[in-house]
């Protein structure tokens, strides 16, 4: 089934070049970095995390979004869903594999990450993060290529898979509980010791994620003669109303328990983030975009005859995504160190070669969602002849 | 005025520091049994030992004393901290902080005169429930049983989910090469690569010779008090009966092992 | 096979090109230069001896670094009872105290590179 990847237009090939020659730039900046150190990014003794642990965070929501449509499809006979499983999943193995990527170039000595298994902590939540990244990661594998395949030969796919999925659904939820638990355990960072952050990071992955799916699909249906179906778009769109209704409301909850506590150390970093801090206001407009992209996502998603017409379902889905990966991949992260344990506020802002590096993983898994999706196509394409 | 602050029993403490000194200055009068270089310290050096390291800090003792380094340029020079210069790459083991900022929970409007811009020595507390060693995924650093909070810098992965952890801001991480930032290079202590985190150590390598923590031995004005918080003898044990000591954001419940005279 | 005429040949003359040092040094009876390390002047005895320091040194330096940082383990026990500190700046460079002239030699002959050197001090000459 791999070489169906090793064939393709010019348009193809083209868009193939564009993203290598991304990843090679970026991939220079990382070698950089590992000669220089981590100081070449923006990062610094109080903002200690940034960009990268950032677009994991964004990211790991994408991932687990491909259970919004295996759940319905394989637990409830959603039948609408069939041609779009196999898009969800590989979607989930490209975003999970620039989850441990991100990661890879966040360390600080990346060739000692194998420590991790070498000497397990079950206390640490990274631990487990790693262990139910991969697992995740596995099962898709297997799943995508097992459904595949079965349906390149026209056959029912065997009846072992049907538990491995079923399997993946909770899976899916628990890779990022697990990535919010990173988070949301921490006394020293009052801005994310919050209980209501790992439902936050559900709600936020199954608005952006489908909308990546629904943004997928309706781009296919222009490069391709692949087409989701009217009734699989439209279920999508209404999972990402639903999902974004939610987090809007999560959103909010978390305003009051933080205001109206008026506990400082809770207020001050909404202020930082909408008003700003002893000065310091680098994120107020992104933070006012985002707030003010989400709820324009949900006006637009909340009206059906909207929802119904393609292209403004695409700019929902466009500024929903928007929305949520300025406040995941951009906001949330920082905003945990500023202020520092100490008070102080410490400008963070992403270098050149952090963002073009960042840039080059969003390549690599660019590419592999390419690949993955030309085959997926190419076997239907073949079935249909 | 400032109480004499020793930790151990001060002539064993005199026999310890004495044999370690010559085993230090190499003399070459002293016949070893196998040619080390002159500065390792001695087969025979006992260490310190405790069942709980607790520091006591007396903050009187760095008043009428501004621009006083001398506990940090001893602990930094010991260790080879590196001195960046900025604030972005800065690494620091110790350092001093307004009293508003080391002790944000308990600043208030019309403090007691001198306390609001009063210098207050701030380190790694060597927590006893610390969060740092409970996020840590390769355990390089971790606990010890005599209460000193370890760093293995072979281990390290320089994920700084500690960093994130540590509610005090005690660690740092190695943005880059530190050696080119090292003044002078203490041959006896390695330094740091880029890539891992660093914080006070108790000057674990100190304990191990039977030498007290390199600021305790610098700071002036006796300032400093280290010793076994469960040994009821200890210096102290008495400073802490005798005088009442407060600690850093001791409601997140870390326990820190650091306490502060004020 | 197709193209057996040009593969088989390529492939002889692929394997002798390979396989020149190997050949070459039989023929010639020359060997390759082995790396000489300069041992330390004033020092009489090593830990252990030439032999296992020279298959050990790595397995010991590497077991030392967990005793002492983890295991609080900071006194080596020589096979014939001689306690030295474990140190790596100030045991073994204490008396190879020219790092060029002797852990270098095979280093470099190997190309082998540890990195142990990123953050232990080499000590200038003699201290």
């Amino acid at each position: 089934m791999f070489e169906k990847a090793l064939s393709g237009d010019r348009r193809y090939w083209g868009w193939i070049i564009v993203l290598l020659a991304v990843i090679a730039t970026g991939g220079r900046f990382y070698l950089r970095q590992l000669e220089y150190g981590l100081g070449i990014t923006g990062l610094s003794r109080d903002v200690a995390w940034g960009f990268y642990i950032a677009q994991f965070t964004f990211l790991v929501g994408v991932a687990a979004s491909a259970v919004m449509v295996l759940l319905p499809y394989y637990l409830h006979d959603f039948k609408a869903f069939a041609r779009v499983t196999i898009l969800g999943e590989f979607l989930a193995i490209s975003a999970v594999t620039m989850c441990v990527m991100f990661i890879l170039v966040d360390l600080g000595q990346p060739a000692r990450a194998v420590n991790i298994m070498l000497y397990p902590s079950p206390r640490s939540i990274l631990f487990w993060d790693l262990i139910v990244l991969n697992g995740y990661l596995l099962l898709n594998v297997v799943i995508s290529r097992v459904s595949l395949a079965a349906e390149r030969k026209g056959e029912a796919p065997p009846l072992w898979i049907k538990p491995v999925i079923v399997l993946s659904i909770p899976w899916a939820v628990s890779i990022h509980t697990v990535t919010a638990f990173i988070y949301s355990g921490l006394a020293a960072r009052p801005f994310w010791l919050t209980a209501i952050l790992a439902p936050r990071f559900l709600a936020s992955a199954f608005s952006s994620g489908p909308s990546l799916l629904i943004l997928l699909c309706l781009i296919l249906r222009r490069l391709s003669n692949f087409d989701a179906g009217k009734e699989a778009v439209q279920k999508l769109a209404v999972i990402v109303t639903y999902a974004m209704l939610v987090n809007v409301f999560f959103v909010l909850m978390e305003f009051f328990t933080a205001l109206y506590s008026d506990i400082p150390e809770h207020v001050e970093h909404f202020r930082y983030l909408y008003l700003g801090l002893e000065g310091h206001a680098e994120l107020v407009p992104w933070m006012w975009a985002s707030s003010a992209l989400a709820l324009l996502a949900v006006l637009l998603l909340v009206s059906r005859r909207l929802r119904e017409q393609p292209a403004w379902l695409a700019l929902a889905c466009i500024t929903v995504i928007v929305s949520i990966w300025i406040e995941k991949g951009l906001v949330m992260v920082v905003t945990g160190f500023v202020p520092s344990p100490l008070g102080k506020v410490t400008t963070y802002v992403p270098t050149v070669p952090e963002l073009l590096i960042s840039l080059a993983v969003y390549g690599c898994g660019a590419l592999i969602l390419t690949l993955l999706y030309k085959i997926a196509l190419s076997v239907r394409g073949e079935l249909r002849a | 005025m400032a109480a004499k602050l020793v930790a151990v029993n001060r002539r064993k403490f005199l026999k310890i520091a004495g044999a370690a000194a010559l085993g230090l200055t190499g003399s070459p009068a002293v016949p070893l049994l196998a040619r080390e270089p002159t500065w390792l310290p001695p087969v025979t050096a006992e260490p310190l030992t405790a069942r709980r390291w607790a520091m006591v800090v007396d903050l009187r003792a760095c008043l009428h004393e501004d621009g006083c380094r001398d506990c940090i340029a001893a602990c930094h020079r010991a260790h080879n901290v590196p001195d960046f210069g900025n604030p972005k790459d800065e690494v620091k083991w110790i350092w001093k902080e307004h009293y508003g900022e080391a002790f944000a929970d308990q600043a208030y409007d019309y403090v007691s005169a001198g306390f609001e811009h009063r210098e207050v020595l701030v380190l790694c507390n060597h927590c006893d429930n610390p969060p740092c060693t409970r996020v840590c995924p390769t355990q390089a650093t971790w606990k010890r049983e005599d209460g000193v909070v370890m760093m293995d810098w072979h281990r390290c992965i320089g994920c700084r989910y500690c960093i994130a952890a540590c509610p005090y801001g005690s660690r740092s991480f190695n943005w880059r090469d530190p050696r080119p930032a090292i003044a002078e290079i203490t041959p006896q202590f390695p330094t740091r690569t880029r890539g891992v985190v660093e914080k006070c150590n108790f000057c674990e390598e100190r304990l191990a010779v039977g030498l007290l923590p390199a600021c305790v031995e610098a700071c002036r004005n006796r300032g400093l008090a280290f010793g076994d918080l469960e040994d009821a003898g200890s210096e102290v044990r008495r400073i802490l009966r005798t005088r009442y000591a407060i600690r850093r954001k001791p409601g997140l419940g870390t326990q820190p092992e650091v306490y502060y005279l004020v | 096979m197709y193209d057996a005429g040009k593969i088989i040949p390529g492939l002889l003359i692929f394997f002798a090109l390979i396989t020149f040092p190997i050949w070459y040094g039989l023929a010639t009876g020359q060997d390759a230069p082995a790396p000489k390390i300069e041992k330390p002047k004033d020092a009489d005895r090593c830990i252990e001896d030439t032999a296992f320091m020279r298959k050990e040194h790595m397995q010991v330096v590497m077991d030392w670094r967990d005793e002492v940082v983890r295991d609080r383990q900071r006194v080596y026990v020589a096979s014939d009872g001689r306690r030295f500190r474990k140190s790596l700046t100030g045991g073994c460079l204490g008396c190879h105290t020219d790092k060029s002239a002797s852990c270098d030699r095979c280093h470099d002959y190997l190309s082998v590179r540890p990195y142990c050197w990123e953050c232990h001090v080499v000590p200038q000459g003699d201290q």
